[in-house]
């Protein structure tokens, strides 16, 4: 088990025929996701890696029964991407683009809602459930099958804690970046209500990094409503304030979305926190073995 | 409500209060009359056409520019030479002035707070509004957040007139006047939502003696993320205040920020990058700089990052921590290479390169002199060890 991917994802890759979509497609495929549907309009009727291209998502989904979608698209026309998988009944849209107005995603964010679409992302690396599907960028070979659940904001940094993961000998059952934009369509706390359903994952690995105040209700969360034991590693001890670290959502303000601060609550809410990325997986280690 | 307040800043580009003030007239918000000038002779003429008694404001984008003395009325026009001169040639938070603006002076009857931000827990754009204005907001929110009152507008329909007109009831009580505020706020509605703003905000929103609605302070943050549908917010950068390095690597498509230490950090990915620089300082070692070269990375972007890191003098080894996905560890190999031969580098360098293409990287790098680590604990601890010369 494993919780929003798995052998049952039927994925149309949106923005198939440009560089980025292509070559994860064959990636895809190697890890042995069902890639069924590419959607790049104008290319209709092309094949990529063997896979089928449409003009619309509403026609790859007719005609293949795609229920998950992973957007490749350049930001200028990822916002309208998303709507269209959303309208074609996608249940599913990771968005790997970045770039993409705040003010677009408020919109975005709403629209799936009421359409009951999730969006992960954007700027999301994307999701593995290790030995089932992988819908995004995240490099396959680190994964191992496990029951470590990993919910992360950014992308690089997860490879690095799943790698860690993995040499103590552990291994994920579902992991998943939520993306680097203040705005975003599934926070924390969502994937943890997935992750308390699911009885592949034993433990929860969140890896949180400075801005906005996610990390904190979670740990609020946590702390009344998750059963199963959380570890967490926080990025940017040393960013200093008011400077934008690579992520647009990645900014202290005066006192505030501090690593320190996150840090302090996650402790107090029974999150226990690595001080590296070799340290979380050692302390995740003690509590599971 | 004070979570409202750790997002305030989310944007990297800030403009002027005279800028600001400008995109409040071409929406329809009034602003007191008022001149940018750059020198003393150009405060004088712009005093004669404001008249006395005027307001010189300092044009800095920092905080606490009247504590500092950078806001002075003049009633006489030995006054603003005088205090045009002093705040020309003042410093505020070590960012010395290059501008003023010279502004009616209003009678001011009362002052209020109005501001718009995204707010990223709700996943909705906010009014705030607060009946007192002209302070420094953070501090109310943190000791009087009922003080503040909230009004989110609709994320598909955006903000609806009866919603603006309960912003301009909440702060005023003469309906004339809180008809008047609602409609301020639907116009600065409209700008943050067309402009991409991340922070609209006048602070104080004045009623003067006459009953009339001014915004007479203003600033205005930009999503960065919004910045490529707005060449004409873009052309407002005020490339001076910012440091050289950052704005020549956001040209190259690098994120970069300079810290105090030295040991520069190449690192692909944000979160990758800071827990770089958090390690290296958890080991003992200052790192120099945050450096995102990012996704897919060609050797070209690896020179380019190396020679913006090299600007800083105070950078003594660097340390190369690379998780190949996207990103060919080969690429940042063969961008190693020629950096070391165009650029002539001195420094030590520590690699640690695993992922992608590792195996063709670490055969390039064979014969380059640099020092390999097999993860990025022992990286950060070899450059720390480098500095203290403890090894070769």
């Amino acid at each position: 088990m494993s919780i929003l991917v798995n052998q049952d994802t039927r994925l149309l890759v949106q923005g198939i025929t440009g560089r980025d979509g292509s070559f994860h497609t064959r990636q895809m495929l190697d890890y042995g996701t069902k890639v069924v549907a590419g959607v790049t309009p104008g290319k209709g009727g092309m094949e990529v890696e063997g896979v089928p291209v449409f003009n619309s998502a509403a026609e790859a989904v007719r005609k293949t029964g795609a229920n998950t979608s992973v957007i490749f698209v350049p930001a200028k026309f990822a916002a309208s991407a998303i709507y269209e998988a959303i309208d074609a009944g996608i249940d599913l849209v990771v968005c790997i683009s970045e770039g993409i107005p705040a003010i677009e995603l408020v919109k975005i964010t709403a629209y799936a809602k009421t359409k009951g679409s999730r969006l992960v992302g954007p700027n999301s690396p994307g999701i593995v459930s290790a030995g089932e599907s992988k819908v995004g960028i995240l490099p396959g070979h680190i994964f191992k099958k496990g029951s470590v659940g990993v919910i992360s904001r950014s992308g690089t940094l997860t490879y690095e804690i799943v790698d860690h993961i993995c040499k103590v000998g552990l291994g994920q059952s579902t992991c998943l970046g939520i993306g680097g934009d203040p705005i975003i369509g599934t926070k924390f706390i969502d994937c943890l209500e997935l992750f308390a359903d699911d009885p592949a994952t034993d433990a929860v690995v969140l890896v949180g990094e400075i801005g906005g105040r996610d990390e904190q209700d979670t740990a609020e969360y946590v702390k009344k409503n998750f059963k199963k034991p959380v570890f967490g590693f926080i990025a940017g001890k040393t960013a200093p304030a008011d400077k934008r670290m690579g992520h647009a959502g990645a900014i202290i303000s005066g006192t505030s979305g501090t690593a320190a601060e996150k840090i302090k609550v996650f402790e107090e809410c029974g999150i226990k926190v690595g001080e590296t990325p070799a340290e979380v997986a050692r302390i995740v280690k003690e509590a599971l073995m | 409500m004070n979570m409202l307040w750790s997002q305030r800043k989310e944007a990297l580009l800030k403009v002027h209060e005279y800028q600001a003030k400008e995109i409040f007239r071409k929406y329809g918000i009034t602003t007191p009359k008022e001149i940018m000038c750059r020198t003393v002779d150009e405060v004088i003429a712009a005093s004669k056409e404001i008249g006395l008694p005027c307001v010189i404001k300092a044009q800095v984008m920092v905080g606490g520019r009247g504590k500092a003395g950078g806001i002075k009325i003049a009633k006489s026009e030995q006054e603003v030479k005088e205090y045009g001169e002093k705040i020309l040639n003042m410093e505020i938070k070590g960012i010395p002035v290059r501008k003023v603006l010279v502004s009616e002076a209003v009678a001011i009857a009362s002052e209020a707070y109005l501001g718009i931000i995204n707010d990223r827990t709700a996943n909705q754009t906010v009014v705030m509004a607060c009946k007192e204005g002209g302070v420094e907001i953070e501090e109310v929110a943190r000791k009087k957040p009922e003080a503040i009152y909230k009004v989110y507008a609709d994320p598909l329909l955006g903000l609806l007139s009866h919603k603006a007109r309960e912003v301009g009831l909440f702060l005023y009580d003469e309906p004339k006047t809180a008809f008047a505020c609602g409609t301020i706020t639907e116009k600065l509605y409209k700008l943050f939502v067309e402009l991409d703003s991340s922070l609209a905000e006048i602070n104080p929103l004045v009623v003067d003696k006459k009953g009339n609605l001014i915004a007479l302070d203003a600033k205005i943050n930009f999503d960065d993320n919004g910045l490529y549908r707005h060449p004409e917010i873009e052309a407002m950068r005020d490339r001076e205040s910012e440091d050289e390095n950052e704005l020549l690597a956001r040209e190259k498509d690098l994120s970069y920020v300079r810290l105090t230490g030295d040991i520069g950090c190449v690192v692909n990915g944000a979160g990758l990058a800071m827990a770089t620089m958090d390690l290296v300082k958890h080991f003992g070692g200052e790192p120099a700089n945050f450096l995102d070269i990012g996704g897919s990375s060609s050797p070209e972007k690896v020179k380019n990052a190396l020679s913006i890191l090299l600007k800083d003098k105070n950078v003594k080894v660097i340390f190369f921590n690379i998780f190949g996905g996207i990103t060919r560890c080969d690429d940042v190999a063969n961008g190693i290479l020629i950096a070391k031969k165009e650029l002539n580098i001195k420094q030590p360098i520590v690699a640690r390169l695993t992922g992608t293409n590792e195996d063709k990287a670490n055969e390039i790098l064979k014969e380059a002199g640099l020092i390999f680590a097999q993860t990025m604990d022992q990286g950060a601890q070899k450059a720390i060890e480098l500095l203290k010369g403890e090894t070769k």
